[in-house]
């Protein structure tokens, strides 16, 4: 079973050169630590910067230089900074080339719910809507499970829904998996984890189809 | 060349009253107009209408608006950093309505432009289109989402002069360059005025034709939400 590092670090392997690439918060924002440093790309916050770099360095941080989860960062040689309706452009007219965002659910159609929780949790979608109403690639980076055992991959959301049959590439703490018109067809297994152990902890139709390999991590 | 300049913040925030929709520019506590902010906790006109992308923090930016229960209702895409919204908003005093960012930013920047409304796939199939005209375009759908009305829009830029060119820093420009000209009335604050002529043409953001009055803002915080930082390596 994979970590939260360990999931950043497989989809890192995703991430190709020449890529524009929008990170979600949480296990997404891990993945730029495992990039590999042969390759180019630029992060793109959709606050308004292209050309994301590291967190400053103590004593340089910048109030005007945040990315979208509000924290200081920096900017590389090369970046640039622009207004809300053309960061949105950037992402709704499909020039971001990779979008990779956390989950609370996702269904078998591809849908994915991330951003309410009735009752409980009213924070808002932020960008995820747009997101995932117009990227072409989408990576969902999530634990297979939530805190109470409980699949987060299903027939259908429980959940409000942040977008409709957007989501394409599943990666959890225990597989690959790619939505297909037939279910969650399983590509990859986490190291030492069984496909039974999958099945189990899915809950929508899971589709096993010859041998299924470890991840290459 | 017209002159925008104001002197005073009293000048500058002249004809808000009760009721009316004020647009704010920032995303978190980047770029937010803490001048009009203060100033409008200090008039203490109620029932507003907000729309912002975030509603600020508990003592700080739309925050303080909140804290004197000055507002009706927010228009926000991301409203997590605020317990006293939570609070308002869970016992029905406040009116919250949610919707994707990038529609907040296309709804303020069709408002600027003339455009009654605009098509979005943003939202579709969720709650934010229920009771929305939806339409198909190449096999793809989307929702027709409406152009705000708004009063005042409440600006901070970095630099301008007093023909109300502006200049925005990094991330701080967010939203602000989308609001102007997408109400009755922009009025910005700047870090620094400076005079006119000094900016290059080629460099400004926004023109002043978008700008109605612009006054040198005083004392601003700049707040940080999430400090992030590394150690500096040893030299």
């Amino acid at each position: 079973m994979l970590d939260k590092n360990g999931i950043a670090k497989r989809i890192a392997k995703e991430v190709k050169d020449g890529y524009y690439v929008n990170l979600g918060i949480g296990i997404p924002t891990l993945v730029a630590n495992f990039v590999r440093d042969d390759i180019e790309v630029e992060f793109q916050s959709e606050n308004g910067v292209l050309g994301m770099g590291p967190f400053p360095f103590e004593g340089e941080e910048d109030a005007d230089i945040i990315n979208a989860g509000k924290q200081t960062i920096t900017t590389l040689p090369g970046a640039s900074f622009f207004d809300s309706a053309t960061s949105f452009a950037m992402i709704r007219g499909q020039h971001v080339d990779l979008t990779i965002l956390g989950a609370m659910e996702v269904s078998e159609q591809g849908d994915i719910a991330n951003w309410k929780i009735p009752g409980k949790m009213v924070k808002g979608m932020g960008g995820a809507m747009d997101l995932v109403a117009s990227a072409e690639n989408i990576i969902v980076a999530m634990m297979h499970t939530n805190r109470a055992g409980a699949s987060k991959l299903l027939k259908s959301c429980s959940l409000p829904l942040t977008g409709v049959g957007c989501v394409k590439t599943i990666v959890t703490n225990m597989a690959v998996l790619e939505v297909t018109p037939k279910g969650f067809q399983l590509l990859e297994r986490a190291p030492g984890v069984s496909v039974e152990a999958i099945q189990a902890a899915t809950e929508g139709t899971l589709i096993v189809e010859g041998d299924i390999p470890e991840m290459q991590l | 060349m017209i002159n925008k300049k104001v002197d005073t913040i009293s000048e500058a925030l002249n004809g808000v009253r009760n009721d009316m929709t004020f647009m704010f520019g920032g995303f978190g506590l980047s770029g937010i107009p803490e001048n009009a902010i203060a100033q409008l906790v200090k008039l203490n006109v109620k029932g507003l209408t907000c729309i912002s992308n975030n509603a600020g923090v508990d003592d700080f930016g739309l925050g303080l608006l909140l804290q004197q229960k000055q507002i009706k209702k927010m228009i926000s895409s991301y409203v997590g950093e605020n317990d006293e919204f939570e609070r308002q908003m869970l016992s029905g005093e406040l009116d919250v309505e949610l919707i994707p960012q990038g529609t907040l930013a296309e709804r303020c920047r069709a408002a600027q432009a003339g455009f009654p409304a605009i098509f979005t796939p943003a939202g579709y199939g969720t709650e934010v289109a229920e009771g929305k005209e939806v339409r198909e375009f190449d096999g793809k759908m989307y929702v027709l989402e409406h152009a705000f009305k708004a009063d005042f829009a409440f600006i901070k830029a970095w630099k301008g002069d007093a023909a109300g060119n502006l200049i925005f820093k990094g991330t701080a420009r967010n939203f602000n360059p989308n609001m102007c000209g997408a109400a009755k009335v922009t009025v910005v604050e700047v870090e620094e005025l400076v005079p006119v002529g000094s900016l290059d043409p080629n460099q400004i953001h926004i023109p002043g034709i978008f700008v109605q009055r612009i006054f040198q803002g005083t004392n601003y915080e700049k707040r940080i939400e999430q400090r992030t930082v590394r150690p500096k390596p040893e030299v």
